[in-house]
């Protein structure tokens, strides 16, 4: 016997995915994380939103799993925070266990088995990037369903929609870390610019073989600065 | 077993398609507001609670105890807050116990958010938490889908717009306690006049490592006045046509009373009945 409930259509088949955020906190987003030569770099903006209102303007999106693998959150705040949050345990435990950093792949395929095994109960969209003694630097996306796509770069979040003929144009393989950063602020400049979900601050990370750098730049500084500096 | 029993669900479809309405939930349309400063933190809360459009009580508590140095505003549904902060207070406490250290604040955010998102919003508590710890002084709000942020300056509630109006125009940083206080209480009022679910007074929480002081009704801007007139009939006002005295005799052939026992207390309870038959004025 099957019941009728909320959250699916009249056909009793279709499942209407805006039930799942009714009054809850989203994080309609740009996000982004590219390779560049010498390791990975993350980006988001700032914006988390209820509705209509701006619930936190200077979120940071970019949440560290490991001491070098860390990732980008879109969708539910709540969601994500939660798989983030089991996965950091996951990668903590394996790290003393086996007594050797774990590696990006590793930190995907976890992201991975929670996305998939509750894709009826999540509504998140993650980006992993890290840099491991391995294999370097590393970007995988997990979109909606659950799958997981190793990819030179990603881009995710209702913003990223206004930015996928930015990012073919203006791709390169094996940039500096100048360029890689102009690439992800000139990126998510335009997302933030067409995106309305999408605003505030842009917050980077750059993830090298000597470890996790963080970055930030202002609106009200043109987006210029202040970098890695205190602002 | 604990928890949620969710076996009604499917029979409260049913009904709801019928066209029976779900029963409201008493809910503290609210304004809630939190701020950190140079020597510690502030939490400030009005104490309208409503059901609706009424007013259920006009002098309620929205900053609840988690402990001595950590405490708790609630918006959303009333009963929640209440419930879902004396459990993490008392989890906290055995927490606190069996490590024998000091319990801090992102523990209680994170004992907060892991409950909030088990039972995937169905809790309706909207939390800001705010303490001191060994570590310094914290702030964050919690969701009741189990999401939580970390800011200098917090507001929530249904009056959330108009305090944050006041945060957002007034917050400076490296803030004094007095300028704290102030700007705090200032928000929860924004939220008391502009706000429809929000009211009566002002509930301020100062906590410093060295320790916390509940202003409770730090400010009260809504007292009520003495009525102008005095609206009770005066004696005799209405004319008396006829007088009839009934005695307790008279009603014995409906209604007895007896004394049960030796008159003593415990035997048997007694009702209370007027001995002297009550005459009209």
């Amino acid at each position: 016997m099957i019941y009728q409930t909320g959250a699916l259509g009249e056909d009793g088949i279709h499942l209407d995915m805006n039930h799942l955020k009714s009054g809850e906190v989203n994080l309609g987003t740009s996000i982004m994380a590219i390779n560049f030569r010498d390791g990975v770099i993350l980006g988001a903006d700032s914006r988390t939103t209820t509705g209509a209102y701006i619930a936190n303007r200077v979120t940071d999106k970019l949440t560290q799993v490991h001491d070098t693998i860390w990732c980008c959150r879109s969708g539910s705040a709540a969601d994500t925070q939660a798989v983030a949050d089991i996965v950091q345990y996951h990668l903590g435990m394996y790290g003393i266990t086996n007594d050797e950093a774990p590696t990006t792949q590793t930190a995907a395929a976890l992201f991975q088995e929670l996305c998939y095994e509750n894709k009826d109960m999540l509504s998140a969209g993650i980006i992993i990037a890290g840099w491991d003694h391995r294999h370097g630097g590393q970007v995988y996306s997990i979109p909606l369903g659950g799958s997981l796509h190793k990819q030179a770069y990603a881009i995710g979040g209702s913003g990223s929609t206004y930015i996928y003929g930015y990012c073919d144009a203006n791709w390169k393989e094996d940039m500096s870390e100048a360029d890689g950063i102009k690439f992800v602020k000139g990126a998510l400049q335009e997302a933030i610019k067409w995106d309305g979900s999408s605003g505030g601050v842009i917050r980077m990370v750059v993830l090298t073989k000597s470890g996790a750098v963080r970055h930030l730049y202002l609106p009200d500084r043109n987006y210029e600065g202040p970098g890695t500096e205190k602002p | 077993m604990p928890g949620f029993d969710f076996s009604n669900h499917n029979r409260n479809i049913a009904l709801h398609a019928k066209g029976v309405p779900l029963p409201k939930a008493t809910s503290t349309g609210t304004t809630i507001v939190g701020a950190l400063y140079d020597g510690g933190v502030v939490i400030a809360a009005d104490t309208r609670a409503t059901s609706g459009p009424i007013v259920a009580d006009k002098n309620c508590e929205k900053l609840h105890y988690i402990s001595p140095q950590i405490w708790c505003a609630g918006a959303g549904t009333a009963a929640d807050t209440e419930f879902t902060t004396a459990i993490i207070s008392s989890n906290l406490e055995l927490h606190s116990l069996s490590t024998g250290r000091k319990p801090r604040v992102v523990t209680v955010m994170t004992m907060l958010k892991q409950h909030l998102f088990r039972y995937q919003g169905h809790i309706g508590a909207y939390l800001v938490v705010a303490g001191c710890d060994p570590t310094g002084a914290h702030l964050f709000t919690v969701h009741a889908h189990g999401s939580t942020d970390k800011l200098p300056y917090v507001t929530m509630g249904s009056g959330s717009l108009a305090a944050m109006s006041v945060f957002e125009t007034q917050w400076k940083p490296n803030l004094s306690r007095d300028d704290a206080v102030k700007l705090c209480a200032d928000a929860i009022e924004a939220g008391i006049w502009n706000d429809l679910g929000s009211g009566s007074n002002v509930d301020v929480c100062v906590i410093t490592p060295e320790k916390t002081t509940l202003l409770r009704n730090f400010k009260t801007p809504n007292t009520r006045e003495k009525k102008q007139r005095d609206y009770k009939f005066k004696r005799g006002t209405t004319a008396v046509l006829n007088e009839k005295v009934i005695t307790k005799e008279q009603i014995s052939k409906y209604v007895t009373v007896h004394d049960i026992g030796d008159g003593k207390a415990g035997v048997g309870e007694k009702m209370d009945v007027d001995t002297q038959p009550s005459a009209p004025s």
